[in-house]
């Protein structure tokens, strides 16, 4: 325990020395930082937490650790390489997701964060026929959001790097060559219309932008599974969409292949969010479709578990030190035993259990 | 007019006297309301009024009177018993001569199928001793003279017993002071094993001494004041005498006081307890069965292990996402103290889901049953964990909509 409040008391600058003897620990993140760097993105029930014990701690975890020993090592010349987090349902793979983007926003990354692209793919209420290209259909609501909290969170890249080429927005507006991208997205935030077009345009020039290696571009997309799915969304004539057809699924495929260098990739497979999915399924092989996998191949997939003793242990202390668990039993080894099984191990579950002890 | 409508009526009333009589236990409310007609006056209209109650009347007494079996119709009953059960014996197969009570009862259960709930609605072939009530005999004879000279205590079966009981206590008394006279009297504790037998209830006593025991208290007069010196019931008193003659070491009377002790089966002995097989590893596993509404479980539990488990192939948080289910699963184990320590494979099939998570749990409870000593598993089928629960869906019936929900009741 007392290790735990030694990195209890770390803030997020030194993450870079997090190695394998912090696993299973929790670190804490400054409530500021949560806010630039994370507008969107972490979990709902997370969100809860957060606000009820008034400071945002994450637990330390291998496939985590991992992946930021890969990132740590990545080589920019060569093109960027594509991880998929998957799991069963509860693991933790959002969060571990979340883990990367916050080391990568102290290290100066780009971040290119997407919460959930089930939310592009369901339930959107105004499709507008695309200006750009006929075929496709536009998502201004789900668009100027993502655009709002992208502003949010980089704030500096949005002055210093410069759009390559000129774009013209409709009879009277346009943007001019050499201008900076925050000119874009303003632009696309205050003409909601063209706003699937400036999330387009603001992907473009970031993926041709980093070879050049002024920044590192990190792209994380949770539910990645949604973009090679099916959709919910029908025509006025009742006819369903297929994924191909939205504008800014097909922004994000682009950006998700491996065709640029200067950065990394970053994926979570989701089965809660998705359409037509069974609920045991959690392999690539089967949330991705023959479609996705292919195009994702090939990838370097990390699969995140259940708590083992050790993080078990360190997840009940920490609810136990924020007197969250108020039974006279939690405290004890048989308590301990009884939550362990009925939650077998499972964070999301355990999580949900202590919710209401 | 009048003069014939008296007569008659008098006629009614010695009728409704005699009707009185025969049976004993008789509401002194029909001698009541015929005095009350004797009584009042003769009006024409009246008397044409009352001649129509006292039909009335007639009729109420006639539905009244208990029915009363006559110690002819009983041996009859009891002949054609007899004579029926050789029959039995001889469809069934078997020897007339050795055709017990039970033999008869599982012929009847194999001729007769009933697939009724309620035992006793079943069909039934017993002796007619069992299935008509007991009833006393007419205790006077012809003079009117009652023949037990306690008859008019009112409940001269119960007197008679406490008297019979106060005597065989005297005369214990006595054997013993004579024994101490003498010097002979032993200490010897000769107190019968009373732990699995269990005193009379008082319905039990009633339905023995044929007399209704439940009225007021029995108060006892000391010395020409009747004071209530203990406000007990007769049954209670009955019992106090009959544990008095047992403190007084009585060997002789023994059989006396049995007869009015039950015995108490303890129904664990009928557990059965699987054997533990080991398999080639050397890995101690047990397996059995469960059941609940109509969902099957077969369970095999190993001796050691981490506490993992799986159902068809599944692991148990993806199989019952609910943490009802999984809180069903772990009882027996949380119950028993052995949380982490054994591992489980399960198959289930059936059912839905809170009927596969019963089934399962008692298939559970029945194989680690072998692990665990006697004790613990008495403990178990204390706490309900070793029984089958027979809850199943009660049948829709025809008149209502569900098995029990009536109809919307409209007014018009």
């Amino acid at each position: 325990t007392m290790l735990r409040r030694m990195t209890r008391l770390l803030s997020g600058a030194r993450q870079a020395r997090h190695g394998e003897q912090h696993a299973a620990l929790h670190y804490h993140i400054p409530l500021q930082d949560l806010k630039t760097v994370f507008p969107q993105g972490l979990p709902p029930r997370f969100i809860m937490q957060v606000k009820t014990f008034n400071e945002a701690c994450l637990m330390v975890r291998k496939p985590a650790l991992e992946l930021l020993h890969y990132l740590k090592n990545t080589n920019f010349a060569h093109p960027a390489v594509r991880y998929v987090l998957y799991g069963e349902k509860g693991t933790g793979k959002t969060l571990s997701l979340c883990h990367v983007v916050h080391f990568c926003a102290k290290q100066d990354w780009l971040i290119l964060h997407i919460p959930d692209a089930h939310l592009w793919v369901k339930n959107c209420r105004g499709l507008l026929q695309s200006s750009y290209n006929k075929q496709r259909f536009d998502q201004p609501v789900e668009a100027s959001i993502w655009l709002k909290n992208f502003k949010t969170a980089n704030e500096r890249f949005l002055s210093q790097i410069k759009v390559q080429e000129k774009y013209v927005w409709n009879k009277r507006e346009s943007t001019e060559k050499g201008s900076p991208l925050g000119a874009v997205v303003e632009q696309g935030l205050t003409r909601v219309r063209n706003a699937t077009d400036a999330v387009g345009i603001v992907l473009k020039e970031l993926k041709n932008q980093s070879c050049l290696g002024a920044f590192h571009l990190l792209v994380a997309v949770d539910g990645v599974n949604a973009l090679w799915g099916r959709t919910s969304l029908k025509r006025e004539d009742k006819s369903l969409i297929a994924p191909e057809e939205l504008a800014l699924v097909c922004s994000l495929r682009k950006m998700v292949r491996n065709d640029w260098h200067g950065g990394a990739i970053v994926l979570t497979l989701s089965q809660t969010g998705s359409l037509f999915k069974p609920r045991k399924a959690y392999l690539p092989q089967e949330l991705l479709g023959k479609e996705g996998f292919d195009a994702l191949d090939p990838f370097i997939p990390i699969l995140v578990s259940n708590y083992n003793p050790k993080e078990f242990e360190s997840c009940i202390q920490y609810y136990l030190e924020n007197k969250w668990l108020q039974h006279e039993k939690a405290h004890t080894e048989e308590g301990k035993k009884e939550l362990l099984f009925l939650s077998d191990a499972n964070p999301g579950q355990l999580e949900r259990l202590c919710a209401y002890l | 007019m009048a003069a014939p409508c008296v007569s008659c009526y008098a006629a009614l009333s010695c009728r409704l006297f005699l009707g009185g009589r025969v049976s004993l236990s008789q509401k002194q409310g029909v001698w009541k309301a015929a005095a009350a007609e004797l009584q009042t006056g003769t009006g024409s209209q009246i008397l044409r009024l009352r001649h129509t109650t006292g039909v009335s009347t007639k009729k109420n007494v006639a539905a009244l009177r208990r029915e009363t079996y006559t110690v002819d119709f009983i041996k009859k009953q009891i002949e054609e018993f007899n004579i029926g059960k050789r029959h039995l014996a001889n469809m069934m197969g078997e020897d007339p001569e050795t055709f017990t009570q039970e033999d008869i009862d599982k012929a009847i259960a194999y001729l007769f199928p009933s697939g009724l709930f309620e035992k006793q609605a079943r069909p039934i072939m017993k002796h007619p001793e069992q299935i008509f009530p007991k009833q006393r005999a007419i205790q006077w004879g012809e003079d009117g003279r009652p023949f037990h000279f306690l008859f008019y205590t009112g409940k001269q079966a119960y007197y008679s017993l406490m008297h019979e009981a106060y005597g065989k206590l005297l005369e214990v008394e006595k054997r013993q002071n004579q024994l101490q006279a003498k010097g002979l009297f032993s200490e010897k504790t000769k107190t019968k094993d009373l732990i699995d037998s269990r005193w009379l209830i008082k319905e039990e006593l009633e339905e023995m001494l044929v007399e209704k025991l439940s009225d007021q208290d029995g108060r006892i007069a000391v010395r020409r004041v009747t004071c209530l010196v203990s406000r007990s019931s007769y049954y209670a008193q009955f019992i106090r005498l009959l544990e008095r003659l047992l403190t007084l070491h009585c060997g002789s009377e023994e059989e006396f006081v049995q007869r009015f002790r039950r015995s108490v089966t303890i129904q664990s002995k009928k557990q059965l307890i699987e054997p533990v097989q080991y398999d080639e590893q050397g890995m101690a596993f047990s397996t059995s069965e469960g059941k609940r509404k109509s969902a099957k479980a077969e369970a095999i539990v190993y001796g050691h292990g981490s506490g993992r488990i799986k159902v068809n192939g599944i692991d148990y948080l993806l199989y019952f996402p609910v943490t009802q289910d999984r809180e069903q699963l772990m009882f027996p184990f949380h119950f028993l103290d052995r949380l982490g320590k054994h591992d489980t494979t399960c198959t289930v099939s059936g059912g839905g889901r809170s009927s596969q998570a019963g089934a399962i749990r008692l298939a559970v409870a029945r194989a680690l049953c072998s692990f665990v000593t006697e004790e613990e598993v008495e403990w178990m089928r204390q706490a309900g964990l070793l029984t089958a629960d027979p809850r199943v869906k009660e049948r829709k019936k025809p008149g209502q909509e569900g098995a029990r929900r009536k109809f919307t009741w409209k007014k018009r």
